[in-house]
């Protein structure tokens, strides 16, 4: 039993990484009609910024989840205002191209310097240790990721669909020219919007460098599975992403102990299994 | 929103005639590379990915699908023919074969499944099935896993050409991919490549023309997929191995690169575009993992500035179908 609740926990961890990436995918996609494939590159930046913060300024994990997206937010930014914004009107699959050609340079750039190893991370002092609690032993660590995390997400849930800003994105995702007509500057909102996205990468990055340490292609891999994720759960509803990333990490934790040949595999054939039953993913509308 | 290509010139007995010229001149460069020292070794692993960026652009180019896990076909081609002809030992036109038949069942299977979206979601759909088959094939016992199948034997095809030797194996080669590039060349231009043509003008209309677009996107997935799959049954004769990295994303970008560079819905970008990618693979193959830099600018240089491809350009300029 032990190994069961410590899997689910690997799970919800998984999960709450695949929340706040596939979040961050479905409202940069809202805005700006991309699918964002830098977005494995720059949860990657998240977590080698917080390893430069340590090492040359000594800036520690606590600086690093709020310095980090900023930073990374800021680059993102720069990228949308000197290429993607080029690709409106154009096909999706451009942006798609774009973003994927931004990874490999962005991978091979710090693949280049750092080779393909792991650089090790320190858990803060706050947060090493465990609790026992009874059942299963707790790593301080990992509850707060996982807590931390829906705490982000939730966040962002209610900033989107709860407040005046998050009313004019909604809007200006219907209809840009209409909600540029009442003086808004959507092309501003559209850039913020692309750093929010990239920002919420950055922050997973920073939280999974102490559990699965900094490497340069540690973002290659969970893209495609949160490329899955975003299929099953249809990109047109915030609290969708947010559900179902945790629930597929969940379900992968489970696989890794009942099954653990196909835990690689789950989250992919599951997204089969969806395509089959309902096309347009779990929360979707037609298209 | 505008489409990928601007093929707007109708087929018209000049446009086909400009194409058949071309295509005059490619199979004669083909036939006497022997003769003027070029490493035939690089041709041929050149007309391999050729054949596999046409068959990737029959999709892109003219349905408007974009397959962002092609490596797939490749990868399951190389891995059973390979099989075939090193452990059950049949000969190799009949490893090639049973190769080409494992893709397109392959074809049959992912492609029912991810024509259910459309556009982007198509892209990721296709992505996320080729790396469920990396897994699976990473886990396979007869693929070796990180290993790969080594030291496959060439054999003699039909008992009369031996395969060992370069030359014979060279035109071998584009034999081969002449035949795979022909049936392109025939499927665009029948009236299956029509439909496909409107269904990526406009899938709706199409529709309500009577046209069951599902099964005419289906039947371009199952073909591209087979001739893909056919590449990377000819390319384990060149190479000897099959190995992981012919299913790796990394692979399946390398083949929507090969087909940017020499243009997206044209007859012969693909091709160039394949020989341009392999040369500087190979060239730079010394600065390490600065090549993944390299191929990520030309990505993003083609999407910014570059979007028809060098023989795009060129047709667009002198108003020609190529």
């Amino acid at each position: 039993m032990q190994a069961l609740y410590a899997q689910l926990l690997v799970g919800l961890i998984n999960g709450s990484f695949y929340a706040l990436l596939s979040l961050g995918l479905a409202v940069i996609f809202g805005m700006l009609n991309i699918i964002n494939f830098a977005h494995g590159a720059l949860y990657m930046m998240g977590a080698f910024c917080a390893y430069f913060l340590l090492n040359l300024t000594g800036l520690g994990y606590w600086w690093a989840l709020l310095i980090a997206p900023i930073v990374v937010g800021i680059f993102g930014m720069v990228l949308e205002r000197t290429m993607l914004q080029w690709l409106s009107g154009l096909d999706h699959l451009y942006g798609l191209l774009l973003t994927f050609g931004i990874a490999l340079i962005v991978q091979g750039v710090f693949q280049n310097y750092f080779g393909s190893s792991g650089l090790p991370y320190a858990i803060p002092d706050e947060l090493k240790g465990g609790m026992n609690l009874g059942f299963m032993f707790l790593p301080i660590y990992r509850a707060w990721v996982v807590i931390f995390s829906l705490v982000v997400c939730f966040s962002t849930w209610y900033l989107i669909e709860r407040t005046r800003l998050g009313a004019y994105l909604r809007a200006a995702t219907e209809n840009p020219t209409l909600v540029r007509a009442f003086g808004i500057n959507v092309p501003r909102m559209i850039t913020l919007t692309y750093g929010l996205g990239v920002g919420l990468a950055a922050l997973a990055g920073v939280l999974s460098a102490p559990i699965n340490q900094v490497r340069p292609l540690m973002g290659e891999n969970i893209i495609i599975v949160v490329f899955a994720v975003v299929v099953i759960g249809g990109m047109g509803s915030i609290m969708g992403s947010i559900i179902t990333g945790f629930a597929l990490g969940v379900i992968e934790g489970l696989t890794k102990y009942f099954y653990p040949e196909a835990s690689n595999t789950v989250v992919f054939v599951l997204m089969v299994l969806v395509l089959l039953v309902k096309p347009t993913g779990l929360t979707g509308r037609a298209a | 929103m505008t489409a990928m290509t601007d093929d707007t010139l109708p087929a018209t007995p000049r446009v086909i005639r400009d194409e058949m010229i071309a295509f005059a001149i490619m199979t004669g460069l083909l036939l006497i590379v022997p003769l003027t020292g070029l490493y035939p070794f690089f041709v041929m692993q050149g007309l391999c990915f050729a054949l596999l960026a046409c068959a990737f652009n029959l999709l892109i180019g003219y349905g408007g699908l974009l397959s962002f896990g092609h490596a797939m076909f490749l990868g399951t081609g190389g891995y059973v023919t390979a099989h075939a002809v090193k452990v059950w030992g049949v000969p190799p036109e009949l490893g090639i074969l049973i190769g080409m038949a494992a893709s397109a069942g392959l074809g049959i299977i992912t492609g029912a499944v991810a024509i259910r979206r459309q556009g982007i979601y198509f892209a990721m759909i296709t992505l996320a099935l080729s790396q469920l088959l990396y897994f699976i094939y990473l886990q396979a016992p007869f693929t070796h896993g990180e290993d790969g199948i080594q030291g496959i034997p060439q054999g003699r095809l039909l008992g009369i050409f031996d395969l060992s030797k370069p030359t014979v194996l060279y035109y071998v080669i584009v034999a081969g991919f002449l035949f795979g590039f022909l049936v392109i060349f025939r499927a665009i231009n029948s009236p299956f490549g029509e439909v496909l043509k409107s269904i990526r003008e406009n899938e709706q209309r199409a529709i309500s023309l009577g046209y069951k677009t599902d099964q005419y996107k289906l039947l371009a997935f199952i073909l591209s997929g087979t001739l893909a799959g056919f590449a990377g049954s000819l390319k384990v004769f060149v190479v000897q191995n099959a190995s992981l990295s012919d299913v790796e994303v990394g692979m399946s970008g390398l083949i929507v690169l090969m087909t940017l560079v020499g243009g997206l819905g044209t007859v012969f970008g693909p091709v160039i575009g394949a020989f341009i990618i392999v040369a500087t693979q190979q060239y730079l193959a010394g600065f390490g993992s600065w090549v993944t830099v390299i191929q990520g600018s030309i990505f993003v240089a083609c999407v910014l500035t570059f979007r028809r491809g060098i023989v795009g350009e060129i047709a667009h300029l002198f108003r020609r179908s190529l």
